[in-house]
């Protein structure tokens, strides 16, 4: 795969609309269902983590925020002690809990609170009681909301057992939702490709890895955990990431020739849910076609889901914006954009706002602190958040992926009536 | 930002981390603002931390000022900011923007956000006001007054407005400025000019109020009108300071609360015992409405913001009732499983503790969730806000014994899963006959019965269906245990009533 000629990349600083990466503990914890995220933080963690978790916040989840409070940024030691006595309480709480994550954030960066050296105390305490400690940072000072994620998954990575002399595994990286890990599950056994996943459901279930380990990610925002998997001795395989019919194609058709399944093999696995993608995105392609959309942003999925905007349901992008572009991990994506498409990396909210109003795109995928005051503008959105939320990825997500931009547009076409420009 | 958000003509520079901007959701989702918050964030990444973290904030300050031409300008740092102790305020002055820039000082490690909207509406409301302003002659004008204290993202706050504003004009009072929600830079200046301030929510007003009340040697009025008896007082206290009439206002057309009460089918709401949580004013107005208005027997009463606690426990002690001061959802998770309430009155989380306790609930604080931002007309004040009140308070009991009676004759025929909707009986007649006769075991019955414990006999256990569900598992255990204790291994309908009247002793 050639990236093509450098593609020009507005850089923008200012002020950024974005999440933290405390956030990717809300589907985390899900993920990995014995594993509990303690966050070190203020008050304002323990506030984002409830706004940002809905209602998941009364269902006893398995995530919490250790205030910090004026006495403890007095003095360091008092601090660890804290910390000791909180995780200690917490463990005889929640005897279910194999795996902990103290989870770092801005305070506890810029006070300097040691939570690797934390997490090894605690780790050599509480293994012979079969629970692991780790830890990694979620601040908004380091990480941009999916990034949560790669830190954590990247603290893991030294844990994975060493690969014996087995011969090559594949290791998909990347959260996904259940039913979405096992339909792949499936194709890659039809495949005949020996496959395990990163993060497992369960803490004991860690996957080895060594440098027989072919790595494909599932997510585009994994720059960090691909590499530690690298000082493992894996190889990171580039790929298209897998949303739509030939993203999904193409991401596993990477997998196929590093295994060497033969092509015969392939299209019988894959000709049958390819149709069905193929036909579930035909629905949502009149609607879509043709149709100028803006991303904002958010995940690191903007180029990706541009892709497969543009190739497979026909709609024109205008700006592709993201908080980071990795030229490696995003390159096979980024070939397969049209030309003409305005790529930007990081933010400036006004600047960016105020293209977004000289393009006036049919539709603007924007977090929900922009969605609302954009729609009273009269422009269209998709909130982005639910893009991480929701299971997209694979062959039999393609339709409910396009779905999720259409839903926006038919539902202003219903609601015409209502717009204030109808009643004048 | 509830202050700033709140206001017309105000614009906050807030020095925060990346990711800080999250806030800016619960204003357009929760209270769905079709405006960004007038905020901007300096938003650094640890790339910025060192030296230039204070260029970022100046720099932020001044594009801000530029963009969106504020009348006035907040700056403040953040819990993350605080630590790297940049000065905004010190960094603002030296600027010399052409408008008023008001420092905050608000220590995020130990103060929360009613404090930090209360001090925020108190430097704004110092550094703004224009002290030589006084009421013009009463000659030949209505009375004026201020409403002090309400914000963006508060209960209710948008309809206590209105209801409020109606109430006085019907006394023939005019409401000069309300602020924060809604003021612009110039009526903060003019508030000198009302003849009284009204504190309508203690928890965001009351320092500013005070402030007020020392610059321009006037009264406040602190009543806060929350329920009827509440609003009563309100209006009576308002008019004795202004010299007014109160009968007419008090004679208003639409206080249907006190009928609704005394009507018999509020009968069974008698001795309700009920359990009170939330901002400390919602609180304490709240168990007063519930004891005086609706005839429950209060027997909890708590609140999180301890800047008012010394009222609440007040309160409580009139009630007669341990007061509750926490933040700590699981110490008042625990009080409420203690004190076995019949309905719970709180916030959003009460209403979730509410819902695993399976017990019935109204929300009569913040915080909530966006289902308590209507769109209908739901004040709490004035005489309109005790109607939605009644109402708010009741409807969970009466769906609460709805529910209990559609359980209890779960199995009666004609509300069994079998028997199908009404006005199709005929097609379901021969099902539901079918269906009669079989009797599904419960769970227990069956594990028992694997277990080789004791089992039900089938008339046993058709006439332990008879109870009452919510007696039924005690009436199980209780009979279960008399047959052990026995060696009864069979139990018989004979075995269920030797059981209970052995129990009944």
């Amino acid at each position: 795969m050639a990236a093509g000629a450098p593609r020009p990349v507005l850089r923008e600083r200012g002020q950024r609309e974005v999440f933290c990466g405390l956030t990717g503990i809300v589907w985390l914890h899900r993920k990995i269902q014995d594993a509990f995220f303690l966050v070190v933080g203020s008050r304002t963690c323990a506030h984002l983590l409830q706004s940002a978790a809905g209602v998941m916040i009364f269902a006893e989840p398995r995530f919490a925020t250790a205030i910090i409070e004026e006495k403890d940024l007095a003095g360091l030691a008092d601090v660890h002690e804290e910390l000791d006595q909180v995780v200690a309480r917490l463990l005889a709480r929640r005897p279910d809990i194999r795996l902990l994550f103290l989870v770092g954030s801005c305070p506890s960066e810029v006070i300097k609170l040691d939570l690797a050296k934390a997490a090894a105390r605690l780790d050599a305490g509480m293994r012979p009681r079969g629970v692991r400690v780790l830890a990694y940072s979620g601040s908004g000072i380091e990480t941009t909301f999916t990034e949560g994620e790669d830190a954590c998954l990247a603290a893991l990575v030294p844990e994975m057992p060493q690969a014996g002399n087995l011969g090559q595994r594949l290791l998909v990286a990347g959260s996904l939702a259940d039913v979405v890990e096992d339909q792949f599950a499936r194709l890659f056994a039809d495949l005949g490709i020996p496959a395990d996943v990163l993060p497992p459901r369960r803490a004991g279930q860690l996957p080895p890895v060594g440098p027989g380990t072919r790595v494909l990610l599932a997510q585009p925002f994994l720059g960090a955990t691909a590499a530690a998997l690298e000082r493992r001795g894996a190889t990171v395989l580039p790929a298209p990431f897998p949303f739509g019919a030939r993203g999904t194609e193409a991401w596993l058709a990477v997998a196929a020739r590093a295994f060497g399944v033969s092509f015969d093999r392939f299209e019988a696995v894959v000709a049958a849910p390819r149709a069905r993608a193929e036909r579930a995105l035909a629905r949502h392609r009149p609607l879509l076609e043709g149709r100028r959309i803006s991303f904002l942003p958010d995940s690191q999925l903007e180029v990706p889901l541009a892709r497969f905007l543009a190739e497979e349901c026909g709609m024109v992008p205008v700006e592709v914006g993201t908080p980071y572009l990795h030229q490696r991990y995003h390159g096979p994506d980024l070939a397969r954009l049209p030309e003409g498409v305005r790529l930007a990396e990081g933010q400036d909210v006004e600047r960016q706002l105020d293209r977004v109003r000289a393009d006036r795109p049919d539709l603007v995928v924007c977090g929900l602190g922009l969605a609302n005051p954009l729609e009273a503008e009269g422009l269209t959105t998709k909130w982005s958040i639910e893009l991480v939320f929701s299971p997209v990825h694979g062959f039999d997500q393609a339709g409910d992926l396009a779905e999720l931009f259409a839903r926006p547009l038919v539902r202003r076409q219903k609601l015409a009536a209502l717009a204030p420009e109808a009643a004048t | 930002m509830r202050v700033a958000t709140a206001m017309r003509g105000v614009h906050y520079v807030l020095h925060a981390p990346q990711g800080d901007t999250y806030a800016d959701l619960l204003f357009t989702m929760i209270e769905r603002r079709d405006h960004r918050p007038p905020v901007t964030w300096t938003t650094f990444q640890a790339r910025d931390l060192g030296a230039d973290t204070a260029e970022l904030f100046k720099a932020a300050l001044r594009d801000a000022h530029a963009r969106f031409r504020p009348e006035a300008m907040l700056v403040g740092a953040s819990c993350t900011a605080e630590l790297i102790q940049d000065d905004p305020g010190g960094l603002a002055a030296t600027m010399g923007l052409p408008v008023p820039v008001i420092p905050l000082e608000l220590p995020s490690y130990s103060r929360k956000e009613n404090w930090g909207a209360a001090e925020t509406f108190l430097a704004l409301v110092r550094a703004l006001v224009d002290r030589s302003r006084r009421p013009s002659p009463r000659e030949g004008r209505r009375p004026r007054v201020n409403l002090l204290g309400p914000t963006a993202l508060g209960f209710r706050h948008r309809d206590d407005v209105t209801e409020v504003t109606r109430l006085l004009d019907t006394l023939g009072v005019d409401v000069h400025v309300v602020a924060p929600l809604g003021a612009t830079v110039a009526d903060i200046a003019a508030l000198g000019e009302a003849d009284l301030d009204i504190c309508l929510y203690p928890e965001i007003a009351d320092s500013a109020c005070r402030f007020l009340e020392k610059s321009f040697g006037r009264p406040t009025i602190r009543t806060v009108p929350i329920g009827h008896l509440a609003t009563c007082d309100f209006v009576r206290e308002v008019a004795g300071h202004l010299g007014l009439d109160p009968a007419p206002a008090l004679a208003a057309a639409h206080a249907r609360l006190p009928w609704w009460s005394r009507s018999v089918d509020s009968t069974y709401l008698t001795g309700k015992r009920v359990f009170v949580f939330g901002d400390a004013t919602h609180a304490i107005a709240i168990a007063r409405v519930a004891r005086d208005e609706l005839g429950f027997e209060v027997v909890g009463l708590g609140c999180y913001n301890r800047e008012f606690a010394r009222e609440l426990r007040a309160a409580a002690a009139e009630h007669g009732i341990e007061p509750l001061v926490t933040d700590d959802y699981l110490e008042v998770e625990a009080r409420i499983a203690a004190l076995q309430p019949e309905l719970v009155l709180g916030t959003q989380m009460e209403r979730m503790i509410a819902k695993r306790v399976r017990l019935p609930c109204a929300v009569i604080s913040a915080p909530v969730h966006v289902q308590d931002f209507p769109a209908r007309y739901s004040p709490v004040m004035g005489f309109e806000g005790a109607n939605v009140l009644f109402d708010t308070l009741v409807h969970p009991l009466v769906m609460g014994l709805e529910e209990h009676l559609l359980t209890m004759f779960r199995e009666d025929f004609e509300f069994s899963d079998e028997a199908g909707p009404s006005h199709l009986a005929a097609s379901h007649a021969a099902q539901h006959a079918a269906a009669q006769p079989q009797i599904r075991p419960e769970p227990v019955a069956a594990q028992a019965a694997a277990d080789g414990l004791v089992a039900w006999t089938p008339d046993a256990e058709r006439e332990l269906r008879k109870i009452p569900f919510f007696v039924r598992g005690k009436a199980r255990r209780n009979t279960e245990a008399y047959a052990a204790a026995r060696g009864i291994s069979a139990i018989t309908v004979e075995t269920l009533y030797d059981a209970k009247s052995h129990f009944s002793r």
